[in-house]
């Protein structure tokens, strides 16, 4: 078996960040303990946010410095995937750009996800020698005044793993499977039902884990006491520090839970913290990442030299910075789909999607190809057969060409009241990609009053519209105006 | 050599229902009160109808599809009726197809006939459209307003014209066209607005507020042509004929929308079909040579940009004769006189032909309180989809020899 790592890493946080306190307010008539809970905040999915963007995001922003012709897998790690029958990591694929010829898998139904597929990956590309990239994300609802409504985050992260440029070297690791009910979420529900935390704690955290964690500690060889960082996520008090402890694992290793300022993002949230652990892990970093989730995986990395060579995502740290609060508990409530808002006659629209449509097109409208003309060299969106040159119409001298991470530019915009919108005034206006091309495009993630002519914008992968009547729901790419 | 439609057909009658919110009449009476109207100004029998064109928008809305509704609503001979569709341009598309079937000399008097019945929905604004299969998979959410609302940001940002001053010319459009819409007892909309109300009305789409957006409304206008001598021999002696001087047409061919050398601040075919109506129309100083007109002033910001794009004013200054009063009733060159899009209100299907209704009005001397002094040309610009993939028409009619 030859040497596996990890080789690239990302994240992704939603920039909007539900102020805790807003909501254990709003809710303290019902549930006045809630209060405690109510500090710090959590991060909040937009409303055209849900796993598959997140994935996408967190991806993006791990493959920014790779080439994305050398991976020959995906697996996407969630509980909360939006099509139980539809591979979702194909989707993710799509919107990433990566070559049809690869496989992919969704792993699924466990918290302990994440970890499962970053193992699996790491097994396959020992075996295979290939790139595999690991998406995780997840965008749980949790109802009205539950603790997990405040503990919750909705958040994404993303590896590569192959045997090249190893940033994190893969040691080994240990899993244990067992059955612990600590929470479940059947068929067809959208919330969790949740057991006595005291029992969760202590039979399920502080039995499980540490077998788990000492058993991948025995399999390397490597000592407790010489983990540098110690990853495990959970939002019960102390179960990190029971689980560390015997392990014989210093306290000092062990890593923020991101859970004052995220909230725990699932089956992601693993590796958002392993992600978040390398931003300024230094050569020689051991890190044992634990996930808990009917069960235990535990897997053990030592930082490498490549470390200090390595272009930096924006990471986790980058996701932070990039926030804004959140003070509105009902505007949570109304994307999170927990409030019935009238929508209006024109929240009507069919929204059905032409399927062969959506197939013959998919380049177009899941990786944002367009087309740039081979004799004019015009770049254009949609590719066409006839070249939109002035001065060319030569026909069909487009090859395809990637618009999604190319500088651009607002045109033109405005902020409209009258469409419908899930958070109105709707924004969107002419992009014009620096290098060539255009399209009128939506806006997403804006600041009302900030938007103006000639505002540099990025472009993201995001929900478009939601069809209720059929339970599809499709994607495309909207511009974020780059404030600041 | 084609030499233009120029004298080639005369409007032997014309007729206009009463535009506004009809909750008394569905498309196929409204047909009809336009019909009536034009039948006696030109004074023939149904029988000797021999073509007809037949505009509507959204059909869905209203009459579904092809010309059969316009055939059973007038009683027409079993004669051809096509049933054409352009956005918000159709009417004068209906239009040039019935005078392009005269000048061919396919038929010696055709119909068109353009209708909307919009306030059957439920809602206001207009209906949320069908656009085909691919474009709901990655078109902007859009509304009208908020498309055309485009043009002020790029407006402002070519020609550094400040967010008030622009807010207070386009203001001034539509405090205009109330004033004319005023006097015009078949307009939607008949009341005087201030200055100081239009500014204050809630926002629609950034930056367009409430008085920026012109009425959804109910209606039908129709015209009827005939070659200029049949036209002479049905009219009495010393009645005054009117003609076609010009009919262009300009369809965007996705340069806005896709190529960059576009910058968003103007309409790209409006300035080709202008430019191709003067040529066809013998006009070259349109400022000077153009009596009035009615264009398709769907927002206030279309209304001042277009004033560019047709060459009235210079480019960059349009907001300078607007603020200046120029397109006033009592200025340069009267626009809207009969209230517009904004005031008379823009049942799709029939705008164009509303505006060419207005322009036969005037000429003929029987606009009544809102009778501009011996206008000689009128133009007419008729305008669909949005600024950066539109539909363009501008027309010219005159008096004959004129």
């Amino acid at each position: 078996m030859g040497q596996v790592g990890i080789t690239s890493f990302g994240a992704y946080i939603p920039r909007l960040r539900l102020n805790r306190k807003a909501a254990a307010d709003a809710n303290a008539w019902f549930n006045p303990g809630g209060r405690a809970a109510g500090k710090g905040e959590r991060a909040m999915a937009n409303w055209d946010e849900d796993s598959i963007t997140m994935a996408v995001a967190a991806a993006r922003d791990c493959l920014g410095n790779f080439d994305r012709g050398t991976i020959t897998s995906i697996a996407l790690a969630s509980t909360t995937l939006p099509f139980s029958d539809r591979q979702n990591a194909g989707l993710v694929a799509a919107a990433c750009e990566l070559s049809e010829n690869i496989a992919s898998s969704d792993v699924t139904s466990s918290l302990r996800a994440g970890t499962s597929a970053l193992l699996s990956a790491l097994n396959g590309a020992a075996a295979e020698q290939g790139s595999a990239l690991v998406v995780a994300a997840d965008h749980r609802k949790a109802r009205a005044a539950s603790a997990q409504e405040l503990r919750f985050g909705d958040a994404g992260a993303a590896f590569v793993v192959g045997s090249e440029n190893i940033i994190a070297k893969f040691l080994g690791a240990n899993s244990v499977t067992v059955d612990f009910i600590d929470h479940f979420r059947g068929e067809g529900e959208d919330f969790d039902y949740n057991w006595e935390e005291r029992w969760i704690r202590d039979e399920g955290y502080a039995a499980i884990v540490p077998r788990a964690v000492q058993g991948a500690l025995d399999k390397t060889g490597v000592a407790g006491a010489d983990i540098t960082r110690f990853i495990l996520p959970g939002t019960l008090r102390g179960v990190q520090q029971k689980a560390a402890a015997a392990c014989g694992i210093p306290p000092e290793a062990i890593r923020d839970t991101l859970a004052a300022n995220v909230g725990d993002s699932g089956a992601a949230h693993s590796l958002l913290m392993l992600a978040h652990a390398l931003e300024d892990a230094k050569p020689g970093d051991k890190i044992l990442v634990a996930s808990f989730g009917q069960g235990c995986d535990a897997l053990i990395f030592e930082v490498t030299e490549a470390i200090a060579s390595f272009a930096k995502p924006s990471g986790v740290s980058g996701s932070l910075k990039e926030r804004k609060e959140e003070t509105n508990y009902l505007k949570f409530l109304a994307f999170n789909d927990l409030v019935e808002l009238e929508k209006g006659m024109r929240g009507e629209k069919d929204n059905k999607t032409a399927l062969s449509v959506a197939y013959r097109k998919r380049d177009m409208l899941l990786s944002l190809v367009g087309g740039k003309c081979t004799k004019c060299g015009t770049a254009q969106f949609p590719r066409t057969r006839i070249c939109v040159g002035p001065n060319c119409g030569e026909v069909d001298s487009q090859a395809p060409y990637s618009f999604a991470d190319r500088p651009a530019k607002i045109l033109s915009w405005s902020a409209d009241y009258l469409t419908y919108s899930m958070d109105p005034p709707q924004h969107y206006g002419m992009v014009t990609f620096d290098e060539g091309g255009r399209f009128l495009a939506d806006f997403t993630d804006v600041d009302l009053g900030t938007v103006d002519s000639g505002m540099e914008v990025r472009m993201v992968f995001r929900i478009k519209d939601f069809d209720e009547k059929r339970g599809f729901r499709r994607y495309f790419w909207k511009a974020v105006p780059i404030t600041g | 050599m084609a030499t233009g439609i120029k004298d080639k057909v005369a409007i032997l009658g014309m007729g206009c229902s009463k535009f506004g919110e009809r909750w008394d009449m569905g498309a196929e009476e409204l047909m009809v009160e336009a019909y009536l109207e034009a039948m006696a100004d030109a004074g023939i029998e149904t029988s000797q109808i021999e073509a007809a064109w037949f505009s509507t928008h959204i059909e869905e809305a209203s009459v579904g599809k092809g010309g059969i509704p316009l055939s059973i609503a007038l009683r027409l001979p079993n004669v051809a009726v096509t049933r054409v569709e352009n956005f918000c341009a159709s009417g004068s598309e209906a239009f040039r197809g019935a005078v392009y079937a005269v000048a061919a000399g396919a038929c010696d008097i055709a119909l068109a006939l353009g209708v909307e019945k919009l306030k059957d929905t439920g809602y206001g604004g207009l209906p949320t459209n069908q656009p085909g299969t691919l474009l709901p998979q990655w078109g902007a959410n859009m509304s009208a307003p908020g498309s055309f609302a485009q043009l002020a940001s790029a407006y402002r940002a070519k020609h550094g014209v400040d967010k008030d001053t622009l807010k207070k010319t386009i203001g001034h459009v539509s405090v205009k066209s109330h004033a004319n819409g005023a006097k015009n007892p078949k307009a939607h909309l008949q009341k005087v607005v201030t200055e100081e109300t239009v500014l204050n009305a809630p926002i629609i789409a950034e930056p367009l507020g409430l008085f920026d957006c012109c009425g959804v409304s109910d209606g039908a206008a129709c015209a009827i042509v005939t070659t200029p001598e049949i036209a002479a021999s049905l009219k009495g002696a010393g009645e005054r004929l009117i003609t076609v001087k010009a009919l262009q047409l300009s369809l965007s061919n996705g340069l806005e929308s896709q190529h960059n050398s576009w910058d968003g601040s103007y309409f790209h075919t409006a300035r080709i079909a202008a430019k191709r109506a003067y040529n066809e129309a013998g006009i070259t100083k349109p400022r000077e040579q153009v009596s009035m007109m009615e264009v398709h002033d769907c927002f206030s910001i279309t209304e001042l940009v277009t004033m560019e794009d047709l060459f009235i004013s210079e480019e960059g200054n349009a907001w300078k004769d607007v603020l200046d009063g120029f397109y006033d009733a009592d200025g340069g060159l009267p626009c809207q006189i009969d209230g517009g899009l904004k005031c008379f209100g823009h049942p799709i299907g029939a705008s164009g032909l509303r505006m060419l209704y207005e322009m036969y009005l005037q000429l003929l001397g029987r606009a009544g309180t809102r009778q501009l002094k011996d206008p000689t040309i009128g133009m007419t610009h008729n305008l669909g989809g949005s600024p950066s993939q539109n539909v363009c028409s501008v027309a010219v009619i005159g008096e004959s020899g004129a």
